[in-house]
């Protein structure tokens, strides 16, 4: 048979491009757990928003205007008069917080299941320093409104800097290219929030999925999956990625959208927490707005550094609470990796981590009294207790047997009848005359209010006994 | 150490209610679909406010076609003299003048619902009472030592401070019509709301529009999510 020009093509191709083979490794034969859950949509969705990012980005960037007389008002040109501007601003500027929900949910599950440690150290590596990379395009892509809370936010960061002994004075004349916050700084931070950093993300983003790949992913019961392995090679508790997680994937990309877009169209100010209102005024050299706040995603470090008495220790503190968090590979001792058999002094750290680090992400938000510096105070001390003390506290604890393959999972679809049966009843229908029309059925359900009980107080004890 | 988290949740909540101290502002009644009340709030700007204040950010046509108002119309009953459809609402103030005349220069006002809220500037404009002390006579119990004088004094009349006390020996101040302007007090909200209705609209234009389009977004969403959900389901019968 003759050979079609199409295939002819095609095979030229592959025989020069090893697509098939590039697609098989990490995507058709690319074996992940199939214990999966909720937590693990997070690397796919942070994936999602980077390319809206990016995508909307390259949009802005036509209409938006680097200078400081313009920049302010480009903004506004593009929310009123560009077509769609102001969608695609709302997008963007929803997606630097979704951005960060998404990856501070995805640092939380490595947490929860030990997905940093061996032999996963490098992955959580890469994942760091795309933490601080996104860090960076954050607060540059931040002073590009040039509003008030733009300007001010950056003068105070860029500021710390000049904390450091001996060079700390140059160094931010240096980074900001004048004595203040101005057009310089607003041209440089501009080359570096759409060309420099998204490139140094977009690489990091590269190493993080080919590290993982090499690797394999853990999962929620902190086995690998590696070690059982079927006649064929595959691991028996694993499936390919494709097509399993890709149209799972697809579910968590749904309810993600669903709360996107609820965001951009409803509350794309998020009540000041996403667009600050302080930031509706053009930034003004002259006049320091009374409360500077950085955005919400910025605050737990911003707290940090507020607590610490002085300069130089405060900035210390701060990029040492990001530090710290490179170092948790080797910080942790415990011998297993998910949280499903670790101890329970390993569950309240984590539960008093969690604590501290919303609260202080909280009083960033909030001017310094004395009594809120000495709450965060406080939270910066068990911030910085979990980390350093996790090297005891993980080795001393008694942790529960591992078991050698995935436990089963049990999916709410599955569980849902039994649930339904416990907390409702089966009662003869009343015969007033509104039931009359379904009188093919003449049982309904009622709610069982003891079967309720009985949910509820095995659902705390659940809770409570979790935590041993 | 669950009395403990306990205790730190009570203890955030209750200096979260220390933090918002203040004076406590009046609801404005905000309803973007109301175009009388918008292009009253139109008329109003350009009669009391563009004297000193722009609005930068929006012409003329747009506010025809956003309010529903024909563009002649629009010329002739809200737009000031000689402005053409596609000009902006530029105060006709020189820069250096106003610097002399109020110690600064009046901010242009289109982004000023989005950055003090709509119930602070209605609160604000109904907050003006006579202060022999203050260089412009009047002072504001919102915003102290304003720099604006009271635009709308003749309409409203004038307001008298009273400092009182409440029965927890607070000191809180009233304040007192005592001198009735051309409105009546219930013509008078109704006049500053509209105003405020309009300044809302001039901070984001398209807020109604984003909300009409947000419903058919989140539909389609939801449609993908049933057949994803499904897809998967499908994909994964066999997977126990």
């Amino acid at each position: 048979m003759k050979r079609s020009r199409i295939t002819e093509c095609n095979d030229w191709f592959l025989e020069r491009f090893p697509l098939t083979k590039l697609w098989n490794d990490h995507m058709a034969h690319y074996y992940a757990p199939k214990n999966f859950n909720f937590w693990y949509f997070f690397g796919s969705l942070a994936l999602l928003v980077l390319v809206n990012q990016i995508l909307t980005g390259i949009f802005l960037t036509m209409n938006y205007k680097p200078d400081a007389k313009l920049a302010f008002d480009s903004v506004e040109y593009i929310m009123r008069d560009v077509n769609w501007g102001w969608l695609i601003r709302y997008m963007h500027s929803t997606g630097s917080s979704a951005f960060f929900i998404v990856v501070y949910l995805h640092m939380f599950r490595g947490l929860l299941y030990g997905s940093f440690k061996h032999p996963r150290e490098l992955i959580w590596i890469f994942g760091m320093l795309l933490f601080v990379a996104l860090m960076a395009e954050a607060f540059m892509g931040y002073l590009l409104p040039w509003g008030q809370m733009s300007y001010w936010g950056a003068q105070v960061i860029i500021s710390l800097f000049s904390a450091i002994p001996v060079i700390g004075d140059d160094l931010s004349l240096w980074l900001r290219g004048d004595y203040v916050v101005s057009d310089a700084t607003l041209n440089r931070f501009f080359a570096f929030h759409v060309i420099a950093v998204p490139l140094a993300l977009v690489m990091l983003v590269f190493l993080h999925i080919v590290a993982l790949h090499e690797v394999g992913s853990n999962n929620p019961d902190g086995i690998e999956i590696k070690e059982s392995k079927d006649p064929w090679g595959h691991p028996v508790d694993g499936i390919p990625f494709h097509p399993y997680y890709t149209v799972k994937d697809l579910v968590g990309v749904g309810v993600f959208l669903l709360f996107f877009a609820t965001v951009i169209f409803y509350m794309p100010e998020m009540g000041g927490y996403f667009l600050e209102h302080a930031n509706f005024i053009p930034a003004d050299p002259m006049k320091t707005p009374e409360h500077i706040a950085p955005v919400w995603y910025f605050t737990p470090f911003y707290a940090i550094l507020r607590a610490i008495p002085d300069k130089f220790a405060g900035v210390i503190g701060m990029g040492g609470a990001i530090v710290v968090l490179f170092l948790l590979p080797w910080l942790d001792r415990s011998p297993v990796k998910s949280i499903r058999y670790r101890g329970g002094i390993y569950k309240k750290a984590l539960c008093l981590f969690v604590i501290s680090f919303l609260a202080l992400g909280y009083l960033g938000t909030q001017p310094a009294t004395p009594v809120a510096t000495g709450f965060a105070r406080l939270f910066t001390t068990i911030y910085f207790g979990f980390f350093l003390l996790m090297p005891l506290y993980t080795r001393w604890e008694k942790t529960k047997p591992v078991p050698r393959r995935l436990t089963p999972v049990h999916s709410l679809e599955e569980q849902l009848p039994a649930l339904i049966e416990e907390i409702t009843v089966l009662k003869p229908a009343s015969t007033e005359i509104g039931h009359t029309a379904f009188k093919g059925s003449s049982f309904s359900r009622q709610p069982n209010p003891e079967g309720i009980k009985n949910v509820i107080s095995r659902l705390a004890k659940k809770a409570i006994g979790s935590l041993d | 150490m669950k009395n403990l988290i306990a205790l730190f949740l009570l203890l955030l909540v209750s200096f979260g209610v220390a933090a918002s101290e203040g004076i406590e502002l009046q609801e404005a009644n905000i309803d973007l679909s109301n175009n009388a009340s918008l292009q009253r709030g139109a008329k109003h700007f350009v009669t009391y406010c563009l004297g000193c204040h722009s609005i930068k950010h929006i012409r003329y046509l747009r506010i025809a076609l956003d309010t529903d108002v024909d563009q002649k119309k629009m010329l002739k009953d809200i737009a000031p003299e000689g402005a053409s459809i596609y000009d902006q609402l530029h105060s006709a103030m020189n820069k250096h003048d106003a610097e002399k005349w109020f110690g600064t220069q009046p901010p242009d006002l289109s982004l000023i619902a989005r950055s003090r809220g709509a119930d602070w500037l209605y609160s604000y404009l109904k907050s003006y009472y006579i202060d022999p002390k203050s260089p412009r006579g009047v002072n504001n119990l919102v915003f102290k030592d304003t720099a604006m004088p009271n635009p709308l004094w003749q309409l409203q009349g004038e307001q008298h401070a009273e400092h009182k006390k409440n029965i927890w020996g607070d000191e809180y101040t009233n304040l007192v019509l005592k001198d009735p302007g051309t409105l009546s007090a219930g013509e008078f909200d109704i006049f500053v709301n509209d105003l405020v209705n309009f300044l809302v609209y001039v901070g984001e234009p398209v807020q109604l529009e984003r909300q009409r389009i947000g419903k058919y977004v989140i539909f389609f969403i939801l449609m993908f999510l049933v057949l994803a959900y499904l897809l998967k389901k499908e994909y994964w019968k066999n997977i126990h």
